[in-house]
């Protein structure tokens, strides 16, 4: 058990590092940092300075090491566009987009993963010919214009929600929460579900396939076979492993929400680090673009990591450590 | 030709077309979306690119069968007073050439690593699939998102306005290649080791020439299948990036940069220039993967 | 026991695969019995129905195909008619079955202890517990080595053979009248095959169970089966004793199967053969499905369609004995 979390760290070491690289590719090469930061008066000796002062008169693994080491500290330097460190602008982001995801992945974990077992089982039933339709139009619907389409129907039309900004926050240490106050969770309603509806009838989809497959395995007309009843052949056998390949594209999905958050923030104004993001990218301000690109590398990492925990509880074939799991 | 004909309209491919009439349907809306888009200076009612034609006086008129509409605007005009229904169909325009440029892109470029990965195999198999492995643990549009933030930093602003559709291409085809690739390459493995590529690789015929003439044949029916659902989600990742105000540029709108406009009448109740390129954009994707879908069903018979 | 109702009695089963081209006849007019603590062998090439004719009998018959006519009987009981929920209690507790490819027919991620005792408190009144208890006398009995410490070993911690013994017992476990096994032995090593088909065997006898064994390894049934049936094509070609059928068979499908499989007791320059394949299912030929192949073809082979007739100490589905059938009858 801690020698298989052991092997799977030293294997993101190497995916985070190449993330690290680019991001510091970036920081380096593109754009002309001082010249950003120095404005539009400046002398040769100011810029020498600054250079130093930067280090970039070192060598390129030089200061590869230091952007590392600081990056390690949550040192990212300061963002072009607002002059602030990007440690302070994310950690004040990071709550609202943490709370949005969240909220939105339970949305879809809930609603998407029981739907797809439904249609899988049953797939002749109109209830999910008519749940297929409806999660076809789902992944065909771009997130902008869900989040558009609800504001003008609960915001400008029925004027029963709010259409921006996260309503009131409570503070907790450093952490702004909107989960304990009317207004905070009234505003998490529409962006949770413009945010979690595409991935909701992703997660359908793709679990109803895996059920499918799963189905017409031979260890389940097996199971048929023994004369267990459906219920247990179905929500025990198939279900279980359906579970396996499910795990995997979930943590994709999670992965795949923080992504469309900003999307979400955008449309809804949400005050987290989508949004952040999105103006540094349209400013061209490279630290936060760099900053928001490892953070967002360690969460998927972090995902990847718990996602192979997962398996390892699921399936026994990986705890003897003999192979791939696959059938 | 005639027995070519014959054959495809004797398929399975065709008769399971015939069978399902929500295919047939989406086939339509399709053709209707890709024929509008594609003689959009022909049958656009106005040309929303000639300053001259536009008048600010017609602005914010909404749709011809509401009260104040007009019948010269069917679906209204927007704030400058262009007719929406000929700018959604310049819009279609840009939104079509920007998927299919870009999914033909990422096709092109997964097929070929793939063909090379699953025959050659190797070093060279290792560290593609990595690289897959790395860009498959990335959502697409935040890989397209990235490169075009960082285009956007290294050029100045004229250059990078002149060659913006370029880069929106290139950075939703380089995001999309690892599902090409990854297919390709499984399917090629399997193909590699069949009797009669053996075969060939025994009479010493070339490897490029066994990979496009005996490999490349067998792999293409996947390949319809994730490139004809890519598509849809191309389009769909040209207006994202559109609407987050970082795609096209403002001289060659698309539909989602026709959305992010509209959407700052939304409040004020000019409901119509958003919804209906917002309504155009649903039906072209949601009939181009319903295309998918069926291709997929089709080309697999374990499902039917 | 005998001469009174037969345990197992197949009647002029016809399984019918509907599809775009028309209706595929998988099966036709098949019929036979099987009698209590009887093995019934099943040969044929493959596609010839004989595992479909398995997967009809424990009604799992994989859709769009369905039974169009005929009827399966279990102890004088119709069970092809029965409703899903009715025919699972019988599958397992009466008809149990055993799969082709054990590497593929065990849940990978449950323990065969978990399997086998949910199989027997499905059909058993026993606690688990008890269940458990008998699960390791079962794999005791199928002859798994420190069976009580492989009781909650998954699948993949046995070998192939192993597990083939894990789904016998599994087939075992509720104690059902009648075995249908489906090429036990095929997926398995040749050195495998023997000891699988030994315990079978003992095990039938040892519990009194009849079995309908699919194979096509005549080997196997020459030393296992008491009677077996030769289909052809989606019917039965002939059908009777296992000596009768292996040394002096009458139909000449029969004849040319077994003269393909080379003697141990004599040399041969060179073993017969049939010439041509056996017909695909959309194209089966008017008359006897095998009169295109037939040395012995005359006219009327290619005119009508044999049934079963009496052939000596056989049944043979061929015209050539249709005079000695209107003698006889």
């Amino acid at each position: 058990m801690f020698a298989f979390i052991i092997s799977r760290i030293l294997q993101a070491l190497p995916v985070m590092l190449t993330v690290a690289l680019i991001s510091f590719a970036m920081f380096a090469y593109v754009g002309d940092p001082v010249a950003i930061m120095l404005g539009q008066d400046f002398t040769e000796a100011q810029r020498q300075a600054l250079v130093k002062d930067l280090g970039l008169d070192q060598p390129f693994w030089v200061q590869f090491g230091t952007f590392l080491g600081n990056a390690v500290q949550g040192e990212f330097g300061l963002s072009y566009r607002l002059s602030r460190p990007v440690s302070d602008l994310i950690a004040e982001r990071a709550p609202a987009t943490l709370e949005l995801a969240f909220t939105a992945a339970i949305l879809a974990l809930l609603i998407g993963v029981p739907l797809g077992v439904y249609t899988g089982l049953y797939r002749n039933s109109w209830l999910s010919r008519f749940f297929l339709t409806f999660s076809l139009v789902g992944v065909s619907l771009p997130t902008f214009l869900i989040g558009i389409l609800l504001i003008l129907v609960f915001a400008v039309w029925l004027g029963v929600l709010p259409s921006f900004g996260r309503g009131d926050t409570v503070k907790l240490g450093w952490w702004s929460t909107g989960f304990l106050t009317w207004t905070g969770i009234k505003a998490l309603v529409l962006p949770s579900i413009t945010l979690g509806l595409f991935q909701l009838t992703l997660i359908m989809r793709l679990v109803r396939a895996e059920m499918l497959e799963v189905l017409r395995a031979d260890y389940i007309k097996f199971a048929r076979a023994r004369g267990l009843p459906n219920r247990a052949v179905h929500f025990g056998h198939a279900l279980k492993n359906t579970l396996v390949p499910v795990i995997t594209i979930v943590g994709l999905q999670l992965g795949a929400i923080i992504a469309f958050a900003i999307v979400t923030e955008t449309v809804f104004q949400w005050p987290g680090m989508g949004l952040l993001f999105i103006q540094s990218v349209n400013q061209a301000d490279i630290p936060v673009m760099a900053a928001y690109l490892l953070l967002i590398s360690a969460l998927f990492v972090t995902i990847n990591l718990i996602v192979d925990l997962l398996y390892y509880a699921v399936d026994p074939r990986l705890r003897i450590g003999r192979g791939q799991g696959a059938h | 030709m005639a027995a070519t004909l014959r054959r495809f309209f004797d398929s399975d491919l065709w008769w399971s077309f015939t069978r399902s009439p929500i295919t047939m349907l989406s086939a339509v809306v399709a053709l209707i979306c890709i024929l509008g888009a594609l003689f959009a200076p022909w049958l656009a009612p106005h040309n929303p690119f000639d300053l001259a034609s536009l008048n600010l006086l017609d602005a914010f008129k909404p749709p011809s069968w509401t009260e104040e509409g007009e019948r010269a605007y069917l679906l209204g005009t927007d704030d400058q007073g262009r007719d929406v229904l000929s700018a959604i169909m310049y819009g279609a325009r840009v939104s079509l050439l920007v998927g299919l440029s870009a999914t033909l892109f990422a096709t092109t470029l997964g097929v070929t690593l793939g063909l090379l990965a699953g025959y050659l195999g190797g070093k060279l198999d290792a560290l593609l699939m990595r690289i897959c492995d790395v860009q498959l643990t990335f959502p697409s549009i935040l890989v397209a998102l990235l490169i075009d933030g960082v285009v956007r930093a290294a050029l100045p602003r004229e250059v990078h306005d002149q060659i913006a559709l370029f880069v929106v291409i290139f950075a939703i085809g380089i995001s999309e290649w690892p599902k090409f690739a990854r297919t390709v390459r499984g399917s090629t493995m399997v193909e590699r080791n069949k009797e009669y590529v053996q075969a060939a690789r025994v009479i010493g015929v070339a490897p490029p020439r066994i990979m496009l003439s005996h490999v490349l044949p067998n792999v293409m029916g996947p390949v319809l299948v994730i490139a004809t659902l890519n598509l849809g989600l191309a389009i769909l990742s040209e207006a994202t990036l559109s609407f987050l105000g970082v795609g096209v540029p403002a001289t060659q709108p698309s539909l989602g940069t026709l959305i992010r406009i509209g959407n700052d009448f939304l409040f004020s109740g000019e409901w119509w220039i958003t919804i209906f390129p917002g309504i155009t954009l649903i039906a072209m994707v949601l009939s181009v993967n319903l295309l998918g879908d069926w291709l997929r069903d089709a080309l697999n018979p374990k499902l039917r | 026991m005998s001469g009174q109702n037969p345990l197992l009695e197949v009647r002029h089963l016809r399984v019918e695969f509907p599809t775009r081209r028309g209706t595929l006849v998988a099966l036709d007019d098949v019929s036979f019995t099987i009698s209590a603590g009887e093995v019934l062998g099943v040969v044929g090439e493959s596609g010839a129905g004989k595992s479909m004719t398995g997967a009809a009998i424990i009604g799992l018959l994989e859709p769009p195909g369905r039974i169009a006519a005929g009827e399966i009987r279990l102890d004088g009981e119709r069970i092809d008619n029965l409703r899903y929920e009715d025919m699972r209690r019988i599958r397992g507790k009466d008809i149990g079955a055993i799969f082709q490819d054990p590497l593929t027919t065990l849940n990978p991620l449950y323990t065969v202890g978990r399997q086998l005792a949910e199989t027997m408190t499905t059909h058993l009144p026993i606690t688990p517990a008890e269940a458990r208890k008998r699960a390791i006398g079962w794999l005791d009995l199928v002859g798994i080595p420190a069976a009580a410490q492989r009781i909650d070993s998954y699948p993949h911690e046995f070998s192939g053979g192993m597990r083939q013994r894990v789904v016998i017992a599994l087939a075992l476990c509720a104690e059902p009248r009648l075995i249908v096994a489906d090429e036990p032995t095929t997926a398995l090593d040749v050195s495998i095959q023997a000891q699988i088909i030994a315990l079978l065997k003992s095990l039938a006898r040892e519990k009194g169970t009849a079995m309908m064994l699919v194979t096509h390894d005549m080997g196997v049934i020459a030393e296992t089966a008491d009677r077996v049936a030769v289909m052809y094509a989606g019917r039965i070609a002939e059908i009777g004793p296992v000596r009768n059928v292996v040394k002096q068979a009458s139909h000449p499908y029969t004849v040319g199967l077994m003269g393909s499989i080379p003697p141990l007791d004599r040399r041969v320059e060179r073993l017969a053969q049939i010439d041509g394949a056996m017909p695909r299912l959309s194209a089966i030929p008017k008359g006897c499905a095998y009169n295109p192949r037939c040395p012995k073809a005359f006219a009327r082979c290619s005119q009508d369609r044999p049934d079963l007739l009496p052939a000596g100490p056989t049944q043979a589905a061929c015209w050539l004995y249709a005079g000695e059938g209107a003698g006889n009858g």
